[in-house]
């Protein structure tokens, strides 16, 4: 939202439009950055479902990406990711805000 | 038009039986329970097709109602006393979120101590909940003045939910004569409810009641303070265009041989029926006794008043209710302030009553005037908070 | 009971961009609860971390119909939203006449102790409708205060260890026992940790005709002190300590269990990692510590008996 409304403008009763939290990036509270490996993932979905920021991006029952503009870098998803897979790594945020 | 007699509770009721609202959640308290069973036996009797919701306690009543009016219903409730107080958060909460439902309130005393009867300690505590405020003087007005404030209520300027006030036992039990209007004529007269919004538009989802901090806060109070600021001129034109259709026009305030009074009292509630009385009388002996009657409490009609008191020599307004505030009680200091903007500022007094149910005579209103000659006569206002009937 | 997969091809309803702490079980819970549910679903929710968290004006995290009201009366508001739908429906005013569910969440402060009259209420009406209390067993969004879902002994801001005493006295009441007790046609106990238990639930409690409620272990990082990342196993050996048993009671009678541990593992396991609980494991609380994995045994053994066989 650039310019804030006035009240005349607002819609009225505290009533706003559903989902628009996606407009708010939550992406920077991040200090540890989950990295996956494409090679090693056998897209159990474990990720997805435990995501509390719905930041794992799937299609087609694919694990596609992690879409960082959400992701908050708890770690969950390297956890579930099963042991013998390890699909994700969690990395210092500063090395890509570095770059 | 019929004429029945009814008593001020079975006339609310009739009135909710022709709004036939979609969703009624209410909590039975005296002396209001009344409504809350009439209405369930109308819903027994498959008079009406609303949805009766048996809640637990009134916070569930007011919060059951205010999830009904975001789901796009006509939702309404019915209380006094304890009732209201239980509601309060949730009053604040259905004026802030536009939700115009409607509630027939019954006055009657707050404890403690625990008290049945009727003054207005209840309502005044709600007055500045963002509710509208309708006080009745009779089980006519009553009927009335609770199919009018669907209207009202939910105008699309206004959207604000409104309570309808008889006072407790004087006129919620006392059976009067009443004009009932024929249910197809309160039909067409309500018309539709219209939200522009509901919980229940799944293709249209959006969210209510968010967290609503330093930047935004503000703005969505002052949508509800416009929404006050509009409503007078709608409660006219509705009172107006019921006057058309059934003969009782209604306005803010009401004036009784107050054009040329010299001394006014300023009233709420069935008070105003006793006064008429005592005014009469005093006429006769030649006194130019007056009385303002306060129908509408919030909006609070302040232009009106200071117009109606401007050419008075003293007024006395008359609270049944305390206020507890140090210095005066609500009505009181409402009407004092709407006098300074005035031509001119009559000597004005307070006149605390009846607190607690206790009967006021006419010889104790009649008292009042005398008070008032005398302030006329000297100018001067000895003492400014009185109490009325109460013992020594 | 839907697969993964299966779940992934359904629309997110509670989108990224909310601002509850990072690994908060809330916003699993939120998540999952509203996957497994398939209709339109019209959501109300009390006061607290999931409210506040993911609705702040302009934003909110909701694709669904939601609504807030106060703190105490989720159960009552969704009671009345669920009246009107019958209300419309019967006078064919709908937007669009399709099933929709209630879905009505509460957190343990706004279901165990100040809604609890609500909930009961509304419970006992019989609305069509779910109610889903997430507990993170504080009050947290207002500092970590306990509640009376709050463990025996766990720091909280009001039910500090001290120099003299070690936290909480009480041990938190059986609200899923409570529900059980209203005889209503679906009651069930899960945890954040186990997806397709909870999904299932949701989904078999939403196939009732009539009011149905879950009660939700729900770890929270900030309140119970531990790594954010830890939030799903922490949930699961609630379950694996018997802390918190998985099961369901039908019509308030036939009492299920849907996980049984393959190996009960001890309540020290699940308090080693929470700092609230960090005092239990000093010596000088040993006996406090064995009272507690007592009454743990206790309730097990209790609830065994209650379970079909
Ligand atoms: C009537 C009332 N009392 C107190 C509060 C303050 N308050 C807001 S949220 C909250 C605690 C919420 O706790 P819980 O329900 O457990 O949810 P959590 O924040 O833990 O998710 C309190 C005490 C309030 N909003 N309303
Ligand atoms: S780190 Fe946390 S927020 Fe980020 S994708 Fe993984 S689970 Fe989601
Ligand atoms: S304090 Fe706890 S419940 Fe609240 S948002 Fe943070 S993790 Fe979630």
């Amino acid at each position: 939202m650039s310019k804030k409304p006035g009240w005349k403008e607002l819609a009225s009763g505290d009533l706003l439009e559903a989902g628009t939290a996606k407009e708010f990036e939550t992406g920077d509270w991040r200090t540890l950055r989950p990295i996956k490996d494409d090679e090693k993932c056998i897209n159990c979905l474990n990720c997805w479902i435990w995501c509390p920021d719905s930041a794992i991006i799937v299609k087609d029952e694919k694990m596609i990406g992690i879409d960082y503009r959400y992701c908050k870098g708890c770690g969950i998803c390297a956890r579930v990711c099963p042991p013998k897979v390890q699909a994700i790594k969690m990395v210092d945020e500063r090395e890509f805000r570095e770059k | 038009m019929k004429r029945v007699a009814r008593t001020g509770n079975e006339a609310m009721a009739e009135a909710m039986r022709q709004i036939n609202p979609d969703v009624v959640a209410a909590y039975p308290i005296t002396p209001a329970t009344e409504i809350v069973q009439i209405f369930s036996q109308f819903v027994a009797d498959g008079l009406v097709d609303t949805e009766f919701v048996a809640v637990e306690s009134e916070h569930s009543a007011m919060s059951a109602c205010i999830g009904a009016a975001a789901a796009g219903a006509r939702a309404m409730t019915g209380t006094s006393s304890q009732g209201l107080a239980l509601m309060y958060e949730m009053l604040y909460i259905a004026a802030g979120l536009r939700l115009p439902i409607v509630m027939p309130e019954v006055n009657r005393a707050l404890s403690s101590p625990i008290n049945i009867h009727c003054d207005h300690s209840d309502t005044m505590g709600a007055r500045d909940s963002g509710w509208i405020q309708i006080f009745s003087e009779n089980s006519q007005e009553a009927y009335d003045n609770v199919i009018q404030a669907v209207r009202i209520c939910e105008h699309p300027q206004v959207r604000l939910p409104g309570l309808i006030t008889v006072d407790g036992f004087i006129i919620s039990h006392g059976l009067e004569v009443v004009d009932l209007i024929h249910d197809e004529e309160v039909k067409s007269f309500i018309g539709e409810y219209k939200t522009e919004r509901s919980l229940l538009d799944i293709k249209h989802p959006y969210s209510l009641g968010a967290l609503d901090l330093q930047d935004f806060y503000f703005e969505h109070k002052r949508q509800e303070a416009e929404a006050m600021y509009n409503t007078p001129e709608v409660i006219r034109a509705v009172g107006e265009e019921f006057g058309k259709r059934f003969g009782r026009k209604y306005d803010l305030i009401e004036k009784y041989k107050l054009e040329d009074a010299e001394l006014a009292i300023v009233v709420l509630g069935s008070t105003a029926g006793t006064s008429r009385v005592v005014i009469d009388d005093l006429r006769e002996k030649g006194i130019k006794a007056g009385m303002l009657k306060i129908r509408i409490f919030r909006p609070f009609p302040h232009k009106e008043i200071a117009e109606s008191l401007s050419s008075v020599k003293a007024v006395a307004v008359m609270d049944r209710v305390d206020g507890v505030a140090g210095f005066g009680s609500p009505t009181f200091n409402e009407v004092r302030a709407a006098l300074y903007d005035g031509p001119t500022r009559p000597p004005i007094v307070n006149y605390i009553y009846g607190l607690g149910g206790r009967e006021i005579s006419l010889e104790e209103i009649t008292s009042v005037y005398k008070n008032l000659e005398k302030i006329a006569k000297t100018g001067e206002v000895k003492k400014i908070v009185n109490y009325l009937g109460v013992r020594e | 009971m839907a697969t993964l997969k299966e779940l992934s091809k359904r629309p997110e309803r509670f989108t990224g961009g909310h601002r509850l702490c990072p690994g908060c079980g809330a916003s699993i819970v939120a998540r999952q609860v509203l996957l497994a549910c398939k209709d339109p679903a019209v959501v109300t929710i009390s006061t607290g971390c999931l409210e506040v968290g993911s609705t702040i004006f302009p934003y909110s995290a909701w694709e669904v119909p939601f609504f807030h009201s106060a703190f105490e009366n989720s159960a009552a508001t969704c009671s009345g939203v669920e009246t009107a739908y019958r209300a419309l429906k019967k006078k064919g005013r709908l937007p669009v006449d399709k099933e929709i569910k209630f879905i009505a969440f509460g957190g343990d402060g706004g279901t165990y102790d100040i809604g609890i009259q609500s909930l009961s209420g509304a419970m006992e009406r019989g609305h069509k409708m779910l109610y889903v209390c997430y507990s993170n067993e504080a009050y947290m969004n207002t500092g970590i205060q306990r509640s009376s879902a709050t463990p025996r002994a766990a720091h909280t801001t009001t039910a500090p260890v001290g120099k003299v005493i070690p936290g909480k006295k009480e041990f938190p009441k059986d609200l899923t026992g409570i529900m059980a007790a209203h005889k209503i046609p679906y009651v069930a106990q899960t945890a954040v940790g186990f997806w397709r238990d909870l999904t299932t639930k949701v989904e078999k409690a939403l196939a009732v005709d009539g009011p149905s409620f879950i009660n939700v272990h729900t770890p929270c990082r900030l309140g119970w002190g531990y790594q954010p990342d830890m939030t799903v196993e922490i949930g699961k050996l609630a379950a694996d300590t018997c802390f918190w048993p998985l099961y369901e009671v039908e019509d308030g009678r036939a009492w299920k269990l849907t996980y049984k541990p393959k190996e009960k593992r001890p309540v020290k396991d699940l308090f080693n990692l929470q700092q609230r609980f960090k005092h239990l494991l000093k010596e000088e609380n040993k006996g406090l510590l064995d009272e507690i994995q007592a009454r743990i045994d206790q309730d097990w053994e209790d609830l065994l008996k209650k379970v079909e066989k």
